[in-house]
């Protein structure tokens, strides 16, 4: 038999498949195995590469100065509650903001578009990218285009790339035993909005994506708070899941939450039932874990709930000196271990 | 066309009242008071339910039972037990060009070479639907042949018996079915000569199609109790209660403990459907062993919609360029018996891990040797 | 395995429902629950089938049941009346069989 043919119906070698790019751990090991080997480590103290975090950190003066990058794929490109210009530009601003770097300075646009492209949807992506834009108080600074051929890519990729300064950072694996955590809002409606968005599930209800900047938000958390917020992440892709798992990993504590505390909406939960879901493992695009010694958990939550982006804001959970590096859920009934997510989540029958 | 107008639904907040930690505290003591009563090593039951082991673990409900309680999860998940050659064939169907709609539960189920997310990587068509009408409306859109990738147990069969009795399906549709029939592998279980399972907890969404007298026959010959239980929290834990009163007093005999859901005879439109549309056949269930009649199969009378018949399903070439029959030396089957635990098997963490699983133990989120993999068993938390 | 899930029927067009489940809507075919259904009433969904009606007072049948387990447990574990009352409660006595 040829070659060909055991391509087609044979082993696969090692491919690249959709898993490694749904935020959990296949991801991560890509990533740290293959991608972010072998490149030159940043000054001692400064946030690089190897840090696997959410953006890089160079000292700059008495502050520091963050950056970060994204690209950004989404089907469908308008979904209830955005689009992928307003992903863009949030998704970019709450990487920087979870770093502690919410006064940015720029965000960089390049779009790679594919041939026959509504020029009208262009515009459209555009105008949502100035207006989120205005609500982050950012702007867009340089960019880039590309036009590739049909059938090379699905509809338009939007990178951005931001810049922004702070005046101390903030890692995801600053967490210590005793420190608290607190979730700035209700989880699970961006995946939520978007599987019922994409795959014709035929739920009909108020599923909307939280796609929005919070740098805002992240700012009035430090400002009741500076020096006690210890870590911070946004849980996008791999839900709250994976975002406490990898803190708990790099921090080398254990977490636990009580679920009761975990706010979730009405629609959110009932979709995540029907579709056999656990809303821990589906992505936010505007919400942040804010990880807070135990001391100031009251005034950030305080804080955050001044903010309207805030208003559900709840401690979640505790950080613990046993079972480190895991993520323990309190039910109410028992206490089990969470995992991350498996590629996308998908919706299930058993 | 009747109507009526709904904002807050007071029955869904009556089925919430299933979930209240207080009187789920209050049987697991209850459970525990029953251990203590027997008063021996262990009382092992099984459950033979994906969703009741999803249950289970997603409410933390392993971390109340008492320690002597041994509940083990059986041949439950009939995506777990879908065999490798089943998942070729719908791979071979899928790389050859036809369009492949299946759960989402099967997507990522590995094959002998691939699985259907391997398939889609490679330019596939897999699709990925929440019910059978759903794949008949995607083939109705499009030019393509759609094979519905059909499985599941009784409860989803008869779904998909329903769509195979419509009247006006699009010429390019058809079912691939692995749908499986559980009351034959509570047998193979029960007839396991070391097994030291004493009582089942039995599906209660299955038993909502079949009913729950299909298992007095099953009592009558093995001497084990069954219990029929739902799948919130107390429900759950009710079922235990019951199931060890009856292990305690000796009696094998069924009990209904979802009787919001489970009648005697079950639903018997959906039944009529179902032999209507399946006959059972044997076959082999991932890891475990073949189970005589644990296949349901389209009657030769729907060979038209059965992709079986409509295409020449050729999986050798799938298996040719795959090594060694790693599946012969899989233990998955007394695993789930209770006789042996994941690191007794030669192939755990080395051939057999949860990125390229061999057994049905490997491939459920909540497998025992997936758990084992993960945490290094049940740890205490 | 079957993932089943409560909802209350909000329209009923010949074979299709239209199912409310905590405020999310999706239809859901009835070929093969065994009862007339109609708005108000409450069914299961699985793989958007519903597969049976649930009646109301049967919510409250489990409850009870549940809550008689537990009465056993306050009293005598032992005692015969309490297994004749669970005896009572078992399919036989349903009443609907």
């Amino acid at each position: 038999m040829s070659d060909r043919v055991g391509e087609k119906y044979g082993v696969l070698g090692e491919r690249v498949t959709l898993k490694h790019g749904a935020g959990g751990r296949a991801m991560r090991m890509l990533i740290e195995d293959k991608l972010a080997a072998g490149f030159a480590p940043l000054a001692d103290g400064e946030i690089g590469l190897a840090a696997m975090d959410d953006g890089a950190a160079f000292r700059l003066g008495d502050g520091w100065l963050v950056v970060t990058t994204d690209s950004h794929v989404i089907h469908p490109v308008f979904f209830p509650g955005g689009d992928i210009g307003r992903l863009a530009v949030a998704g970019t601003v709450n990487d920087l903001a979870v770093m502690g770097a919410t006064d940015v300075l720029g965000l960089t646009s390049a779009m790679v578009i594919e041939e026959g492209f509504p020029q009208s949807d262009l515009e459209r992506i555009q105008r949502s990218m100035q207006e989120t834009c205005q609500e982050a108080g950012v702007t867009i600074v340089t960019g880039d285009t590309k036009v590739m051929g049909k059938g090379e890519l699905d509809g338009i990729i939007i990178n951005t790339t931001g810049v922004g300064l702070a005046e101390s950072i903030v890692s995801d694996s600053g967490l210590n035993p005793g420190d608290r955590i607190v979730l700035t809002g209700p989880i699970g409606e961006h995946g939520i909005a978007l599987m019922a968005a994409r795959r014709g599930l035929g739920l009909e209800g108020d599923l909307r994506s939280d796609v929005a900047p919070i740098n805002d938000l992240i700012r009035t958390a430090r400002g009741a708070a500076d020096g006690s917020i210890v870590a911070m992440k946004d849980p996008t892709r791999g839900g709250l899941a994976s975002a406490l798992t990898e803190m708990a990993e790099k921090s080398g504590v254990g977490i636990v939450i009580d679920e009761a505390s975990v706010p979730v909406t009405d629609v959110v939960r009932a979709a995540a039932e029907i579709l056999g879901l656990d809303p821990f493992h589906i992505a936010n695009e505007g919400k942040a874990v804010i990880g807070v010694r135990p001391n100031a958990a009251d005034a950030v939550l305080t804080a955050l709930r001044s903010n309207p982006q805030g208003k559900d804001a709840a401690i979640v959970g505790t950080c613990i000196d046993e079972h480190r590096g895991r993520l323990i859920l309190d039910t109410g009934f028992g206490r089990r271990l969470v995992s991350e997510p498996e590629g996308e989540p998908l919706p299930r029958i058993c | 066309m009747t109507s009526v107008g709904t904002s807050k639904i007071s029955g869904q907040a009556k089925e919430l009242k299933f979930r209240d930690p207080a009187q789920a505290r209050a049987l697991s003591a209850r459970l525990a008071g029953l251990c203590d009563e027997i008063g021996r090593e262990s009382v092992q039951v099984m459950h033979v339910c994906g969703s009741h082991e999803q249950a289970i673990a997603r409410y933390g409900l392993r971390a109340v039972l008492p320690k002597t309680l041994d509940l083990i999860m059986g041949p439950g998940c009939p995506v777990c037990v879908t065999d490798m050659p089943e998942v070729d064939e719908a791979v071979v169907l899928a790389v050859d060009g036809a369009l492949i709609a299946t759960y989402g539960d099967m997507v990522r189920v590995p094959g002998t070479a691939k699985s259907l997310a391997d398939a889609a990587s490679e330019g596939a068509r897999v699709e990925v639907v929440y019910s059978a009408s759903q794949a008949v409306e995607l083939a109705r859109s499009c030019e393509a042949e759609v094979v519905f990738f059909a499985t599941g147990f009784e409860t989803t069969a008869v779904a998909t018996a329903a769509i195979v009795l419509q009247d006006d399906l699009p010429p390019n549709f058809s079912i691939l079915s692995a749908h499986k029939y559980v009351p034959p592998a509570m047998e193979i279980v029960a007839r396991i000569p070391e097994t030291r399972v004493e009582g089942f907890l039995a599906a209660g969404h299955a038993a909502t199609i079949t009913g729950w007298g299909l298992f007095e026959d099953f009592v009558d010959r093995y001497g084990l109790p069954v219990v029929v239980a739902g799948f919130e929290p107390l429900d759950i834990l009710a079922g235990l209660v019951r199931l060890v009163e009856l292990i305690r007093d000796g009696q094998a005999k069924v009990e209904n403990m979802y009787p919001r859901c489970v009648t005697r005879e079950g639903n018997t439109v959906a039944q009529d459907q179902m032999w209507r549309v399946f006959r059972t056949a044997s076959g082999m269930w991932r890891g475990i062993a073949d189970i005589p009649n644990g296949n349901l199969r389209l009657r030769e009378e729907f060979a038209h919609l059965d992709a079986r018949a409509r295409f020449d399903i050729d999986t050798r070439r799938l298996r040719a360029h795959v090594p060694s029959k790693l599946t012969e030396r899989c233990i998955c089957g007394t695993i789930m018996s209770g006789l042996a635990l994941p690191t007794d098997c030669e192939l755990f963490g080395k051939e057999c891990d949860p990125e390229n699983p061999v057994g049905a133990c490997m491939v459920s989120s909540e497998g025992t040797c997936k758990i084992w993999h993960q945490y290094g068993g049940h740890p205490e938390l | 395995m079957c993932l089943g899930v409560p909802g209350q029927v909000v329209e009923v067009n010949g074979l299709v429902a239209s199912v409310d489940f905590w405020g999310v809507r999706r239809e859901v075919r009835l070929d093969i629950v065994d009862q007339p259904v109609e708005p108000g009433d409450y069914i299961l969904n699985h793989v958007g089938f519903a597969i049976r009606k649930i009646p109301a007072e049967e919510i409250e049948e489990t409850l009870a049941l549940y809550e008689e387990l537990l009465q056993a447990a306050e009293s005598d574990m032992m005692s015969a009346d309490v297994h004749g009352e669970l005896e009572a409660t078992a399919p036989e006595g349903d009443g609907h069989d």
